[in-house]
């Protein structure tokens, strides 16, 4: 092994541990801002040693140089200038690009040459496979997010043709295996038939469900990563992607549990979006003025806040900060229940209010607050519905029946700031408004709240 | 790495033990930090780069160096783009004494 080979092998190691540590030290919010800088001097340490790989040639590596300032400055710039509101659509769409990357490297290794062993051979066919799904795949659900495709494909049999797209994908990578540049067309096609599929696998799937998927594609990308660098002798690609595909993996059991679903129904049965019909219910819905309902708040013990995406929409996030604020000075203590779906995507909300200013250790989970709702005399529930609709407990003929919710229904008031009448996005009624301790403030998110800051000031 | 017996039980290895690390890194993460968590692990897999960069400075055809150079591309797109938003997201996230 040659000196300039030792070098990037001791880097990957580095770079491999950087990324691990990084990684960990992401998963808690005190240590999190620090985390990524350290998986970041892991990226470049790996990116800069590999300039030195023998054998590059000049003209290819001038060639890496513009594409790598090519991608990184549009991802650059697109990364700075997006709306917190857009992120899922951005994380799709990077991912998206890692997915594209490892179906390169696999359409690169497939035009050229036999597999040196048939293990190599399987794995580089699976990677670019699996790549492949997760470019078509992220880049459909990065379209949808973003509102450019809003009529989703969907047929009875779309399961079975989905299968069929799969599997001859894969039997076609299995006859390459003997020699696969022989057979240029048929590399061709087995890539067409895997672009196909992630298509038509993601293009059903509702808004709602979408987070999920990403992150299926997420764990995938990092298994097809993984993959690749076994092909290519590459222990930091082994590492990173076998890391972020066991994570990834996880993380999307942990998102499709938060949201009640398997991961199964959301692949399989196209929920997300559609609409629902439900009974109608008894009673009616009580208004409240925010003079009445500010002065209320200014003289509870305690107040928690439970905001939905309605809350982002309206922009109404720095605004929530300065009432919590001004009720902190006057001794009310102010917490905020984030439901694990109350974003776009579990841990969006916590995103967005962050960004408002809101300091997390105000921010409590479902299972963390769900027990403090008895002892709280007023909640605010700005923007958000089904995660507080308690039909979810009570009633089994429900859709939302089984999911986890918020109890606010068990604080002594609540008030509900909602801009009309209308369902939530299940299209269920909401049984909470409805109730006797429940009052609705209704307005704009951002404008109801300023009138509460000025009702709380007066008071 | 993995052509003959021996190498590939290395290989079998590696990947089981990696698997498992990344298992139990995120095993007890809240809830509130998923999304930043997901985009900083979109991020590591942004290392897919190095591996197209090998690819594109050893090819010695036109249609490899087109392929590799769009992998270049999208692998930059990957890596950087994924760590602009993780760290956006995650320097917003403070706890009540650091905002003092």
């Amino acid at each position: 092994m040659d000196f300039a080979t030792f070098m990037i092998k001791v880097s990957y190691f580095v770079a491999a541990v950087l990324f691990i540590i990084g990684l960990k030290r992401m998963s808690s919010p005190k240590t999190a801002r620090g985390g990524i800088l350290w998986a970041g001097w892991g990226m470049v340490l790996a990116t800069v040693v590999t300039f030195f790989w023998p054998g590059l040639s000049f003209g290819n590596i001038v060639l890496i140089i513009i594409g790598i300032a090519l991608g990184g400055g549009i991802a650059w710039w697109t990364g700075k200038k997006v709306a917190m509101t857009d992120m899922p659509q951005m994380i799709a769409l990077y991912n998206g690009m890692g997915g594209g990357a490892a179906g390169a490297i696999a359409a690169v290794t497939l035009y050229k040459g036999s597999p040196e062993s048939l293990t190599v051979g399987f794995l580089a066919v699976l990677g670019g496979l699996i790549g492949s799904v997760s470019f078509s795949g992220s880049m459909i659900a990065f379209a949808k997010l973003q509102g450019w495709m809003n009529k989703p494909i969907r047929f009875k049999t779309i399961n079975q043709v989905n299968a069929a797209l799969l599997l001859s994908a894969f039997i076609i990578g299995m006859f390459l295996l003997g020699n696969y540049s022989a057979h240029g067309t048929l590399v061709t096609v087995f890539f067409l038939l895997a672009l196909v599929a992630g298509i038509m696998l993601t293009s059903p799937i509702g808004g709602a469900d979408m987070p999920v998927v990403i992150s299926l594609y997420n764990a995938l990308t990092g298994l097809a990563v993984a993959f690749k660098g076994f092909v290519l002798d590459n222990e930091a690609m082994i590492i990173a992607g076998t890391v972020v595909g066991a994570a990834g993996t996880l993380l999307t059991q942990l998102m499709a549990k938060a949201m009640n679903r398997s991961l199964a129904s959301v692949l399989f049965s196209a929920f997300g979006d559609e609409s629902v019909d439900s009974g109608e219910v008894e009673g009616t819905m009580k208004p409240i003025e925010s003079s009445d309902a500010g002065i209320m708040m200014a003289f509870a013990d305690r107040v928690i806040i439970i905001p939905g995406y309605g809350l982002a929409v309206a922009q109404a996030q720095h605004k929530v900060w300065e009432l919590t604020q001004m009720l902190r000075e006057k001794g009310v203590k102010v917490s905020f229940a984030i439901h694990p779906v109350a974003g776009r995507m579990p841990g969006h909300m916590n995103v967005l209010l962050a960004e408002a200013g809101v300091p997390y250790d105000l921010i409590f989970d479902l299972d963390e607050i769900n027990s403090d709702f008895e002892k709280t005399d007023v909640v605010l529930v700005i923007g958000a519905n089904d995660v507080v609709n308690p039909v979810a407990r009570t009633d089994p003929s429900s859709p939302i029946y089984g999911m986890p919710i918020l109890n606010a229904d068990k604080a002594r008031n609540v008030i509900v700031i909602k801009r009309g009448k209308g369902k939530g996005f299940s299209g269920i009624e909401n049984r909470l408004f409805y109730l006797d301790n429940t009052r609705m403030l209704y307005g704009d998110g951002q404008a109801a709240v300023a009138e509460l800051i000025q009702a709380v000031k007066a008071s | 790495m993995i052509g003959g017996i021996e190498g590939f039980f290395i290989a079998l290895y590696i990947f089981m033990l990696a698997a498992f690390t990344g298992y139990e890194i995120i095993a007890k993460v809240p809830v509130i930090l998923h999304t930043p968590l997901m985009s900083g692990s979109n991020f590591v897999h942004g290392i897919v780069l190095v591996g197209c960069m090998v690819a594109l400075g050893k090819a010695d055809s036109t249609l490899g160096q087109v392929i590799g150079f769009i992998g270049v591309v999208l692998g930059a797109g990957n890596a950087v783009g994924g760590y602009v938003v993780t760290e956006r997201m995650l320097e917003m996230f403070k706890s009540s004494g650091e905002r003092k």
